[in-house]
Formats: C-alpha cells, sequence, structure tokens
C-alpha cells in the first residue's frame, strides 16, 4: 500500500509545459529518498485548471500545488513527502486559508462546477484499467448486459433527457432508437471526436482523462441498437488520446470487457481508433464515416440518415465523445439524478473549454441553465487586467456571440438558439473591450474559407465573398450597401449548403451583424475601428506635449517611422518625436516601449 | 470478464488501493508527527508498520498522513488517530509494535489503547 499518490496532470497542456520531466523528476526524487515503497506517482488526466498548469495534487492531503517546475520537484519530496511539511509557496492561492488548506472542490472554480462527462478527469490514471474500475467504471455495461433488455437501455437514455453534445443538440435517445429500429446483418457504432473548432479542447481532455468511459459507453451503445463493431475517428493531432484510447481498448479486450460473449451475455463488441487528417468538415457526421471507409471526407445529402445508410451502408449511430461521456452515469445512477440537473429541455451537465481574455483559462463542467455571468465572474475568475467584458464567443465557427447585455441568459440550447447563437461542441471564447467584433467574424470566415471542403457551392464560394467583403470593410472601403449584401448572403449560404459546415459558416457573421452592428458601421462610415484591431483603419501619433524626448519609440520602431521635431514641450528638456504616418507599419511596438503613454492609436 | 460478481471483487480490490486518494469525510486519518524531533525519535518505522498494517488488513477507509511538529517533542513519536465524529486520540512514544497493536484494537475494533495516549502517559 502507497501512503501517499501523487497526482500530477498528463493531460495536453501540462505536457507541454512540462510535466513529463516533473513526473520524471519526481520518480528520481523519491528514490533517492528511499520513499519508492511509500509514494505512488500518477499521471492523470486534465484536472481543468490549464491555466495554472503544470498541475500536482498530494494525496492524502490533498495539497494542490499549481505552476510546479522541475527545479520545485527536491523541494516538494524533501518537505513535504518525506517530512510532512506542505510546500506553502507553490500552494495555489485560492486553497490556501491562514494555516489550513482548502480542499480543491471549495475553490471558486470548482465549487460551482458538477463533474458528470469530466468525473474521473485528474482523479484516476488513465492507462490502467483498474482505477477506472474503483471508481465504478464498467458497473453501467454489467448492469445492461446482465439486467436490461436493449428496449430498456434506451428508454433510460431517452428519460435522461440527454441530448448531443456536439453541438446541435439532438435527443440521444432517439438517436438510438431509430437505429435499433432498422433491421440488418451488421450495424456500427461511430465516436466521433473529431474536435475541430479553434479553441476547444472537451473532448480531447475527457478521452487523455478517461478513455475507458467510452470504451464502456460505446459498448453500451452497441448492446442498445443492435452493432457489434465500433469506430472512434480522432484526430492525429491529439497523440496522448491517441495512445491512451489504444491502452483502453488493449486492456479491456484482456480483461473481456471487450470482444466476444462480454459478461457471459452472448454480446460481442469490437472497436476500432481510426485517425483523422485534420479537416474541420470530417466532424460533420456523414464526411466523417466517408473518411472510414477510407474516402476523401466529404459530407452527402440526408436523408437517407445514418440510422438509415451509415458508415459502409450499414444503420450506424454516432454520437460525440461528451455525449458517450455521460452514458455510464445515466446507467448507473438513474435517469431521474441526470434529468434532475439543467433546465426544463436541456438536462444534465455541459463541458466549456474556457479561453481568450479570462484568468482561468481551462475546462469546465456546469449544471445547464448556469447563466454566463456565473461562467465568466465566478469560475472564470474574471476578465484580467481590469478590461471591461465584452461578448463570448460561443460554438467556434459555427455559433455566434453573446454580448455583455444578455450575460444573465442561462446557457441551454434552446437559450443560445433563441438569440441566435448556439451551444455548439463547447468552446467558450471570452473577448473584452480591445476585441474588434469584425475582426473576430473575420478571424472565424478566413477559418471556414480554409475549411470548406469544396464539394457545395454556396459554401465554397460564398463564405469566399463574405470574407472578401469583411476584409473589404475592415481596410476602410466598405459601404453602407455593402452591410446589407453581407446579411443577404448570409442567409443564402445558409440555407443553400449541403451540410452543417456552410448552414452554419456565417452565424458568426450574423451574431456580429445582429449585436454589434455599430462596430460594423464605425468602420463603414467613419473609417475607424473602435477596439483599435484593424491596422488598415488605425494611425498612431505622438502626443507632443507629453513626450519626454527619450527615444525609446525611435530605438524600437522597425520601419524607421519615427524621428525628432524641434518643439519642446513646456518642462521638458528634450524636444519631442513624431511619427511619419506613411512610413508607420502600425506594428505598436512605439505604443507599448513609450514610458509616458505619449503615444496613441487612433 | 464472466459476471458482475467478478467486476466487483476487482472494484473492491482495485478501490482498497486508492484509498489516499479520498477526500470524503468517511475516511479515518492516522497522522504521524514527522518533524526533525519526531523522525530523530524513530517516526518513520512508526508510519511504515501503520501502512504495513492496514495493508495487511486490507482497510479501506483508513489513510496515513504526516505532519510537522506537534509542539511535544519529549513525546515524539506522536501519532494522532482522528475517527470521523469522534474525538481526536493522541498516541504517544510510539513504536513500531505499539503502532500494530494500534492498528488493531482501535481501528479494527474500536478500543482505543489508553495506557499508550498522552493522558496516561504524561501523568
Amino acid at each position: 500500500m502507497y501512503r501517499s499518490h501523487v497526482l500530477v496532470c498528463g493531460g495536453t497542456g501540462c505536457t507541454s509545459s512540462n510535466s513529463p520531466a516533473i513526473i520524471e523528476a519526481l520518480e528520481k526524487e523519491i528514490k533517492a529518498k528511499g520513499l519508492e515503497e511509500e509514494v505512488k506517482v500518477i499521471r492523470t488526466g486534465c484536472f481543468g485548471l490549464c491555466a495554472l498548469g503544470p498541475i500536482m495534487i498530494v494525496y492524502p492531503e490533498g495539497c494542490f500545488y499549481s505552476e510546479v517546475k522541475v527545479e520545485d520537484v527536491p523541494e516538494i519530496v524533501e518537505e513535504h513527502l518525506l517530512k510532512g511539511r506542505m510546500v506553502k509557496r507553490l500552494l495555489y492561492d485560492e486553497t490556501v486559508h491562514g494555516q489550513e488548506v482548502k480542499p480543491l472542490k471549495e475553490t471558486q472554480f470548482y465549487k460551482k462546477q458538477h463533474r458528470i462527462a469530466l468525473r474521473n478527469c485528474g482523479v484516476i490514471n488513465p492507462e490502467d484499467i483498474n482505477e477506472y474500475i474503483a471508481y465504478d467504471g464498467y458497473q453501467a455495461l454489467a448492469k445492461c448486459l446482465t439486467e436490461l433488455t436493449p428496449e430498456q437501455v434506451i428508454q433510460i437514455v431517452k428519460d435522461s433527457g440527454l441530448r448531443g453534445r456536439g453541438g446541435g443538440g439532438f435527443p440521444t435517445g432517439l438517436k438510438w432508437s431509430f437505429t435499433a429500429a432498422n433491421k440488418a446483418d451488421q450495424k456500427y457504432v461511430v465516436c466521433n471526436a473529431d474536435e475541430g473548432d479553434p479553441g476547444a479542447f472537451m473532448d480531447r481532455s475527457v478521452l487523455e482523462g478517461d478513455p475507458h468511459c467510452i470504451v464502456e459507453a460505446m459498448t453500451i451503445c452497441g448492446y442498445a441498437t443492435g452493432a457489434t463493431e465500433g469506430y472512434i475517428y480522432v484526430r492525429a493531432e491529439y497523440p496522448i488520446a491517441v495512445k491512451r484510447l489504444q491502452i483502453a481498448i488493449d486492456q479491456a479486450k484482456e480483461m473481456g470487457l471487450l470482444g466476444k460473449n462480454i459478461f457471459g451475455s452472448g454480446f460481442d463488441f469490437d472497436l476500432h481508433v481510426k485517425l483523422g487528417a485534420g479537416a474541420f468538415v470530417c466532424g460533420e457526421e456523414t464526411a466523417l464515416m466517408t473518411s472510414i471507409e477510407g474516402n476523401r471526407g466529404e459530407p452527402r445529402p440526408r436523408p437517407p440518415y445514418p440510422a438509415v445508410k451509415g458508415l459502409f451502408g450499414k444503420p450506424t449511430t454516432e454520437n460525440n465523445v461528451e455525449t458517450f461521456a455521460n452514458i455510464p452515469t445515466i446507467i448507473r445512477e438513474g435517469a431521474e439524478f441526470f434529468a434532475s440537473m439543467g433546465t426544463e429541455k436541456s438536462k444534465g451537465t455541459k463541458v466549456f473549454a474556457l479561453g481568450g481574455k479570462i484568468a482561468n483559462t481551462g475546462l469546465v463542467e456546469i449544471p445547464m441553465g448556469t447563466t454566463l455571468r456565473e461562467i465568466i465572474e465566478e469560475i472564470g475568475g474574471g476578465i484580467p487586467n481590469g478590461k471591461k467584458f465584452k461578448a463570448a464567443q460561443t460554438g467556434g465557427p459555427s455559433g455566434g456571440c453573446i454580448p455583455a447585455s444578455l450575460i444573465d441568459t442561462p446557457i441551454d440550447y434552446d437559450n443560445l438558439t433563441a438569440i441566435g447563437c448556439m451551444m455548439g461542441s463547447g468552446g467558450l471564447i471570452v473577448m473584452d473591450e480591445d476585441n474588434c467584433m469584425v475582426d473576430i467574424a473575420k478571424f472565424f470566415l478566413n477559418f471556414t474559407v480554409d475549411e470548406s471542403c469544396g464539394k457545395c457551392t454556396p459554401c465554397r464560394i460564398g463564405t469566399r465573398r463574405l470574407l472578401e467583403m469583411l476584409d473589404k470593410i475592415t481596410s476602410g472601403k466598405g459601404t453602407l450597401e455593402d452591410l446589407d449584401k453581407l446579411e443577404e448572403l448570409c442567409y443564402y449560404i445558409k440555407e443553400n449548403s449541403l451540410c452543417g459546415l456552410g448552414q452554419t459558416a456565417p452565424n458568426p457573421v450574423l451574431a456580429t451583424l445582429k449585436f454589434f452592428r455599430d462596430e460594423y458601421i464605425s468602420h463603414v462610415v467613419d473609417k475607424k475601428c473602435p477596439a483599435g484591431v484593424c491596422k488598415d483603419l488605425l494611425t498612431y501619433k505622438v502626443v507632443k506635449d507629453n513626450c519626454f524626448g527619450c527615444g525609446m519609440c525611435a530605438k524600437q520602431c522597425p520601419a524607421s517611422a519615427i524621428t525628432r521635431t524641434d518643439y519642446v514641450a513646456p518642462g521638458k528638456k528634450l524636444a519631442a518625436f513624431e511619427i511619419d504616418a506613411n512610413k508607420c507599419v502600425k506594428c505598436g511596438a512605439c505604443e507599448s516601449a513609450c514610458r509616458f503613454k505619449a503615444i496613441v492609436k487612433e | 470478464m464472466k459476471s458482475i460478481e467478478e467486476l466487483m471483487a476487482l472494484r473492491d480490490a482495485a478501490k482498497a488501493k486508492m484509498t489516499a486518494r479520498d477526500d470524503s469525510t468517511e475516511i479515518t486519518r492516522i497522522v504521524v508527527g514527522m518533524a526533525t524531533c519526531g523522525i530523530a525519535a524513530g517516526a518513520r518505522p512508526v508510519m511504515n508498520s501503520f501502512v504495513e498494517e492496514i495493508a495487511k488488513r486490507n482497510l479501506s477507509n483508513v489513510t496515513v498522513a504526516q505532519t510537522g511538529c506537534i509542539g511535544m517533542c519529549q513525546y515524539e513519536p506522536i501519532v494522532e488517530v482522528l475517527e470521523p465524529g469522534k474525538e481526536k486520540v493522541t498516541y504517544v512514544n510510539m513504536t513500531a509494535e505499539k503502532a500494530a497493536k494500534v492498528v488493531v484494537d482501535h481501528i479494527v475494533n474500536g478500543n482505543p489503547v489508553t495506557e499508550y495516549t498522552v493522558g496516561a502517559v504524561a501523568k
């Protein structure tokens, strides 16, 4: 028995900030101190608080160390593990309470969260099936196979009110029942782990932190719908997730939790991992299946829906990673437990990847119906540098934005749709007053133009034309007429595109036009960018009366656009500088170099 | 895997190895003073003895933790046993053998070993 367990985050965020080296150093130090029989080091999945990574938790005390460096490891081992004294300076501020250490659960970041899909992330070793089993893993599968009929399983999922977490929000139980109703010699289960929205990493974290729950859920889905084979389509850019999934599948096979005659029920199920090459369109269900079949990832018209004719022409159930991650808990704890959380039409919880201008960048799971204000101000810790909240972008390139005036909107599928937004897969990008909304729309359009597969004209050409119009507006050449054309084209693309990519691609433009039309008008009429982002509409100037003539700006200027004048401001000793607007490349280097705030952009 | 019973047996065995990570309040905590004074007086064998005895008996709701100097250095090694909903019991001048007895009498059977407690020794 190990008296102490040291959990180190091995998610992608912490891995890239050097957690593998920390684990290595820990193991070495522990050995050097002769503690290897007493202390166990465990590499877990994502804890969620990525902003503070690399993260380490030491049990049984439950000490939460943040931003740990390799150099800190000897001190942690010597002081904490050997002598039992916590290293106060490394503790997460919020957990320190005088002489006491508060449990992590009670911190602002975790207090309002309710973890179902993420319940094991950062808790167990994802590469050890025994730890998953210790935390009630595979019990839901056992219950399904030994006590429930496939119809009963589907009924439980229906009663829970679970809706697809990939963005659309289609009721999961209903989806399963469609596939179950179709007779075929072979059916499939597909897990969509092709998470492509910029700034979204919910699915990756689930796969990295708790891969067995996806294996279990897909097997349950196979039993309920009559499928015997499953595919997990995961992007190759997620190497840690791919590796852990494969380990999970191998371990499950070895223990007889996958394969033939599982739990002696006569039910067989097998799983394959299929790597995606990273095309955004492959997140669309029909394109994803085409890609698994070995063809170029392009969508096809529906109907026939996958439940009738899906992968290899057979009935197929396709769900997103997070949707599957909820299934074991729903079966184990019952539909009522799940349905007791959330709002009338959106049950349960939702995982969001918090990013952008927010203190606690990371992963949060909250009950549906939590307001945006709670997410940003309480869980997210507010906006850094005292800036003002302007809007939150949800749903990535398919979504819209929620402006500050609607910050008290309870977040669920229907409320977001009502305000012209979309839940999406759960990326939540927070923007402050320094973000230009036209520029944001342009950013996402740029992404969809790149990622459009080109099969249908409205999406291929329409999105490019949209981008050109936005370019025109941000470079100060737009007219008011362009705004109307922009809107018209948006609706045209939405109505005529073949798949979800094109149908939702204009959403960022429409949402920003709806809530921030004044910003578009400033760009068009006043030829100004209110947030000071669009370079073509900016000029940098020296306020000569504030200039001390130190010359720091001229030193930093890469274009040699700043020169000294003859003018000496009252009370100053040296002559002031000025910027030649014709040479200025608007990089902003002078503004950050000036210690006297004498350089302004307008 | 052939039956749900097999799974549950596996779960219980795996869970017993993970009590250290259980942060619920239902856990009995054994805290060993491991400051310089404690270590010098032989706290490490005491702690190891606790860990071994608990593992031997497969006790799934007990954790062993370390702490710093409690302030009564002359009585080290000091061990505190904190059971949920009960008064804290402080054992002093502990040895590995005494630790084994505390596990059997106090942790398993619920009878604190009065003669090892600070109240009895400090009289």
